[in-house]
């Protein structure tokens, strides 16, 4: 049994960047949500959220009609890495990351509205600039349901399937990642190899959702104890 | 010296009454106490003081510097006030260790400097061996030294006490106030403590603001205060008076004397400058200066027959809670001689009787 890595390893590579790419994105938008007030704030996090409950097909369609070839964006990612964004492994991570941001917007802006205002006056009554009050208080507060929320955007990311074929395509080699693999797999008749690949990536997706839920329990004791 | 006046209105909230605090006040060095029931605006003074509140209207100025000027639109931000603030709940940054949170205030002085200040400041409050420990892992007393120290690091103008007493057993609190007595002497900076107990304001505040609903209603020493509540609404405040309505019937300046009427009974008080026969008055008296004995047969004069509902114990002396709402303390000696007794008589001092 002649098992391909490849789909295993563009999965993960594809997992990572996306959940890296939705960390800066994320954090960013959910600090926005937690801490300005404008109109059509609510509107945005809906939006944001959107991708969480629509059907891959109807996501992927949105995104074929907004990053295709004949597409101003197409156009300038085109002019801009020499080669198009669909069917390309980079179409991938786009999918993934339509996958990753929700969640990662949600909890983190959650968390940082757990985050007790008094240590936000406290830092700025301390003379903390706004950037270091976010690096120096709010972020490491936040910071074990950030990781929590990152594992599980990881995670979510490494099974995308339906917009991943919708924008990436199902290319043996440059595009499969490892959930079409296995229905590739199955498909053929080859058992052997979709029965590997899904107890590995059962076993991952495991690993980091117990991971996910070591990181949530608080390392402060019971809230009580901050005060 | 602080001089504030501050006015902030909210509206009806879905779950909130209309709120609005409109307060005038100057604090100079030393210890001014912010007194008032919950709900009086203290916090939210002390917040629109440090910049954590807009205020609508108003001018707060600290030495020379404005902080807020209505008219001009001046609001300085919270990092640019130099006001210490030492929080309800101590605010200390979970995540740092003391002595990291004491670093924090001082970031952006140079090493060395900030080394030697974290360092004395950290002898100061005797938290030297605790340094590397976690807010979680210390005592209610190291906490709150550690918030007072970590306010105090930057060489603030103004220090801002929000309820530090709150929650400390007996021995805590005596070690706050010394701790703040210390303060007080070191740093000649105005210290704003915002307090709903009375015992606190005698055992700090040189001078004391009383607040309700919004507004001042008097201000002056606490000593003073004690002696001479401004109105009905301070002595409620205080909770320390028996407060009786009664009714002026006359009036005597040539003898000093007055007569009120309490329901059915008379009272001689002395002379009421500025009142006149018929108003209707609060008799504010203090439970010490009243007496008590057992009834029997007539009432003499400024007496007021009355039955015991309960005895409240004090460590030196006994609260008699009488019908009526009236308290007298007594000692403890004078009221183990008579505990079965139900039925009073309670003497009011002719001299002793003030009105509101």
């Amino acid at each position: 049994m002649a098992i391909d890595w490849f789909p295993l390893w563009l999965s993960l590579r594809v997992a990572a960047i996306s959940t890296a790419l939705a960390l800066g994105i994320g954090l960013w938008l959910a600090w926005v949500l937690a801490n300005r007030n404008f109109r059509g704030k609510e509107i945005i996090d809906a939006a944001v959220t959107l991708p969480l409950v629509l059907p891959p097909t109807v996501l992927g369609y949105y995104l074929l009609v907004v990053l295709g070839r004949n597409t101003p964006i197409g156009r300038i990612y085109e002019w801009l890495f020499g080669g198009p964004l669909v069917f390309s492994w980079q179409a991938a991570v786009v999918a993934a990351l339509f996958h990753a941001t929700p969640l990662l917007v949600k909890s983190a802006r959650a968390a940082f509205e757990s985050v007790d205002r008094s240590y936000e006056r406290a830092a700025r009554n301390l003379g903390a600039s706004e950037l270091r009050l976010f690096w120096r208080v709010t972020l490491p507060l936040a910071r074990r349901s950030i990781l929590a929320a990152a594992a599980l955007a990881f995670a979510r990311s490494l099974g995308d399937f339906g917009v991943t074929l919708m924008i990436a395509g199902n290319i043996p080699g440059r595009t499969q990642t490892v959930a079409l693999a296995i229905y590739d797999a199955v498909e053929a008749g080859n058992g052997a190899v979709a029965r590997v690949m899904v107890l590995i990536i059962s076993g991952v997706a495991l690993l980091i959702l117990s991971l996910a839920n070591r990181l949530t329990s608080s390392p402060y004791g019971p809230r009580q104890a901050a005060l | 010296m602080i001089q504030a006046r501050i006015r902030k209105r909210f509206a009806a909230g879905f779950e909130s009454a209309p709120f609005s605090l409109d307060v005038e006040f100057k604090a100079a060095a030393g210890i001014t106490v912010l007194f008032g029931p919950s709900g009086a605006g203290k916090t939210l003074t002390l917040d629109c003081m440090a910049g954590f509140v807009r205020p609508d209207e108003g001018r707060i100025l600290l030495d020379d510097q404005i902080l807020f000027d209505g008219a001009s639109g001046v609001h300085l931000a919270p990092q640019a006030r130099h006001c210490g603030y030492v929080f309800q709940n101590y605010a200390l940054f979970p995540h740092m260790t003391l002595r990291k949170n004491l670093e924090f205030a001082v970031e952006r002085i140079p090493r060395l400097e900030r080394h030697r200040k974290v360092a004395e400041m950290l002898e100061k409050f005797r938290l030297t061996e605790v340094s590397g420990r976690r807010p979680y892992e210390l005592s209610g007393g190291q906490k709150q030294r550690c918030s007072i120290a970590r306010a105090l690091i930057g060489s603030p103008r103004l220090l801002l006490l929000d309820e530090p007493a709150r929650g400390l057993d007996a021995p805590l609190r005596a070690e706050l106030y010394t701790a703040l007595r210390q303060v007080r002497q070191e740093f000649e900076i105005p210290l704003i403590l915002v307090t709903h107990d009375f015992e606190e304001c005698l055992q700090l505040g040189e001078e004391m603001i009383v607040m309700r609903e919004g507004r001042v209603v008097q201000n002056g020493p606490p000593r003073k205060v004690f002696e001479q509540p401004a109105n009905v609404d301070v002595a409620r405040l205080l909770g320390l008076f028996n407060l009786l309505p009664v009714e002026i019937l006359a009036l005597d300046p040539g003898r000093n004397i007055s007569r009120l009427r309490y329901h059915d009974f008379e009272l001689t008080g002395p002379y009421f400058p500025g009142r006149l026969i018929g108003d209707q008055v609060w008799l504010c008296v203090r439970p010490d200066v009243l007496s008590v004995a057992p009834k029997d047969g007539r009432l003499r004069s400024n007496q007021l027959p009355a039955t015991l509902l309960r005895a409240v114990e004090k460590p030196e002396r006994v609260r008699l809670e009488f019908d009526g709402d009236i308290a007298v303390e007594t000692s403890r000696a004078e009221f183990e001689k008579q505990r079965a007794v139900k039925e009073w008589v309670i003497e009011f001092p002719q001299n002793s009787l003030r009105i509101l």
